[in-house]
């Protein structure tokens, strides 16, 4: 796929589109309410290749994945090659939290996340203390197959002197070397995944298209809870290790926001996807949500929007009792992307605080007609974007695999007609 | 529950209040020196687990309380059990039976153990035949254990197509009239039950218990 030059026509439209989602961050309507584009699986449906393909064949999800952004128009994406090519790079690391297509599930099939215990609770300590020892030891060698041989790496702080020298005798161990090549591999393909990622990215870039985001990150409590605790072992530490939870969800904040940071500045664009999976009504109590969630995330946006970037949470399930804790945010910095939370609530509640995105129904979306997708689009229309609400229209959490092509042309077609 | 004693009154209560430390160190005390009859010692879990189901219905607990729950019950069960003494047959009489598993292609299992749990302490006979499901398990299943109530549990919108697939098939077989059919899971909403076919869905595990006892002629 070649390089190709921004023409002043396409750098116009790109201006345009990206001041519109600026515009309803900065709660100022735009001339017409923006509708953006987030697939993943449901490319290969649309480029007729099976996932497996979407996922390793770097050049056919590029052009897939542009033929998508030009047939729709949408006013931001997310970067759609970056979402998706990732099969050769979790292949090349031996990655084990995942299922992927023709890794564990079937080649027509979306990767899964396996939930698991990948840290145990009596590890909060080591985590605490050491945590790159952690990820070097430990971490990184339960969730990738390329780093086992890690497990003896010189733990370094407490090295001194001689100490400092004798202490590097593992490095010489000849199961480290094959992992470490393993790793340096892994990171070749990495290399080459995230240059693909970035071309495309210049690429729609230069035809007038933005990219919604231009990284992500994760909330501290759920990073804990998904991909080092699992679902009930965290549920568990909120009774037996409230303490040493609390101290980690603490210093997981100060990592992850100097991570975002960090990215969304390497990206040059301030926009931070930030799906949220603990938050939902059903999952905890608004005592332990107060108590355990909400604090460190909320000083998360608020570090992050003092870096001058702008927090895009995905509210994922039904967080319509989390509205009104949600809402201690500073004006016109935000942009909150609502799964199953009423999104004409959320309007009510937060409309003048932050962007609202969403909020398409899966359900409706995959099992409906091109006529009920209208008519949701024109529900959103009257009850939020026309009553003055800064709304980028949206699916619920992302086209559903499985979308009818014919509902997402109606979907596009609906937001023009009803929305400018 | 028929007449407590103070410290049968502390185990059940401690239990509902999630007082893990107290309430095992308590149990334990009472089945291995005190002598206490295992079966008293579980009726009164039994007890508690009622309070922790009415809880959540109420609003006041949430999942953490639920898997807590569920992890001190097996912890206490598994002192408990190996003490019964006393022939078999002297369970309570379950409501029904209700087999639950994960449709193919999803490998989704927090929500369905939930509901599994919740509707075994509510006194159903669950069996549970795990993730990704093929439909054949599903028919081989129903076949062997005659259930009342099948309950599909998917995450993914694939889920969708698996479940309407599942219960096609059990009208092939001939055999949907011998069992309600109900459906859960994150993405799941009216829509998804009429494309599928199912006879109802729930959004949590207390609308898994009151589907069936509904369905089982029980009192919810």
């Amino acid at each position: 796929m070649n390089v190709i030059e921004q023409t002043p026509a396409a750098r116009a439209a790109y201006e345009t589109r990206w001041q519109r989602i600026l515009d309803c961050v900065a709660l100022k309507q735009p001339d017409r309410m923006p509708v953006t584009l987030y697939a993943t699986f449901w490319l290969a449906k649309y480029g007729g290749i099976t996932c497996k393909e979407l996922m390793y064949d770097y050049e056919k999800t590029k052009e897939i994945s542009e033929r998508a952004v030009l047939e729709f128009e949408p006013d931001a994406c997310i970067n759609l090659v970056g979402a998706n090519a990732m099969g050769r790079i979790f292949e090349a690391v031996g990655y084990k939290q995942l299922k992927w297509p023709g890794n564990g599930v079937g080649e027509n099939q979306p990767y899964q996340y396996l939930d698991r215990e990948y840290m145990k609770p009596e590890e909060f300590p080591d985590l605490l203390r050491d945590p790159t020892g952690f990820y070097l030891n430990t971490y990184l060698p339960r969730i990738f197959s390329a780093f086992e041989g890690f497990e003896n790496f010189p733990v370094l702080p407490g090295m001194f002197y001689f100490r400092a020298l004798t202490g590097l005798r593992p490095l010489a161990n000849p199961e480290f070397r094959k992992a470490l090549q393993r790793v340096l591999d892994a990171s070749e393909e990495v290399d080459r995944y995230m240059t693909h990622s970035a071309q495309w990215a210049t690429r729609i870039k230069a035809l007038g298209y933005p990219l919604i985001n231009g990284s992500s990150s994760g909330a501290p409590y759920d990073v804990i809870a998904d991909y080092f605790r699992g679902a009930t072992g965290m549920m568990k530490d909120l009774f037996r290790n409230k303490d040493k939870l609390l101290e980690t969800i603490d210093a997981m904040r100060g990592h992850l926001v100097k991570a975002a940071i960090a990215n969304a500045r390497a990206s040059g664009n301030p926009i931070v996807m930030i799906p949220i999976h603990w938050a939902p009504d059903a999952f905890m109590s608004s005592k332990q949500f107060e108590t355990f969630w909400w604090p460190s995330f909320r000083q998360m946006m608020i570090e992050l929007i003092d870096a001058d970037l702008i927090p895009m949470p995905l509210w994922e399930s039904d967080c319509t009792k989390r509205l009104e804790f949600i809402k201690d945010i500073p004006p016109g910095k935000c942009i909150y992307w609502f799964e199953r939370t009423d999104i004409v609530k959320a309007f009510e509640v937060l409309g003048d605080r932050v962007a609202l995105r969403g909020n398409l129904s899966p359900s409706m979306m995959t099992t409906g007609t091109p006529q009920d997708v209208d008519a949701a689009v024109k529900h959103l229309v009257d009850k939020v974007w026309n009553k003055g609400g800064n709304l980028i229209l949206e699916t619920a959490f992302g086209m559903p695999d499985e979308t009818p092509i014919e509902n997402v042309r109606a979907m596009f077609g609906a937001a023009r007609k009803y929305a400018g | 529950m028929s007449d407590m004693n103070l410290q049968e009154q502390n185990l059940v209560d401690w239990l509902a209040d999630m007082n893990e430390d107290d309430a095992f160190a308590l149990a334990k005390r009472m089945l291995l020196e005190e002598g206490a009859n295992p079966l008293r010692v579980l009726e009164l879990c039994r007890a508690a687990m009622d309070i922790v189901g009415k809880r959540f219905e109420e609003g006041e607990y949430f999942l953490p309380e639920l898997v807590l729950a569920g992890e001190m019950l097996e912890n206490i069960s598994a002192i408990a059990k190996p003490l019964i003494k006393q022939a078999p047959g002297e369970e309570p009489k379950k409501l029904g039976k209700v087999l639950i598993g994960t449709v193919h292609g999803d490998l989704h299992d927090i929500g369905k153990n939930i509901v599994g749990f919740m509707l075994d302490i509510n006194g159903f006979d669950v069996k549970d035949i795990g993730v990704d499901a093929p439909i054949a398990t599903f028919i081989d299943e129903i076949k062997a254990w005659q259930p009342d109530v099948v309950g599909l549990s998917g995450f993914l919108t694939l889920a969708f197509t698996s479940m309407k697939e599942t219960i096609e098939a059990f009208d092939k077989e001939g055999m949907r009239a011998n069992f309600k059919v109900m459906i859960g899971g994150g993405q799941i909403d009216e829509q998804v039950r009429k494309y599928t076919g199912a006879d109802a869905f729930g959004v949590n595990a207390v609308e898994a218990v009151k589907l069936c006892k509904q369905w089982m002629g029980a009192t919810a």
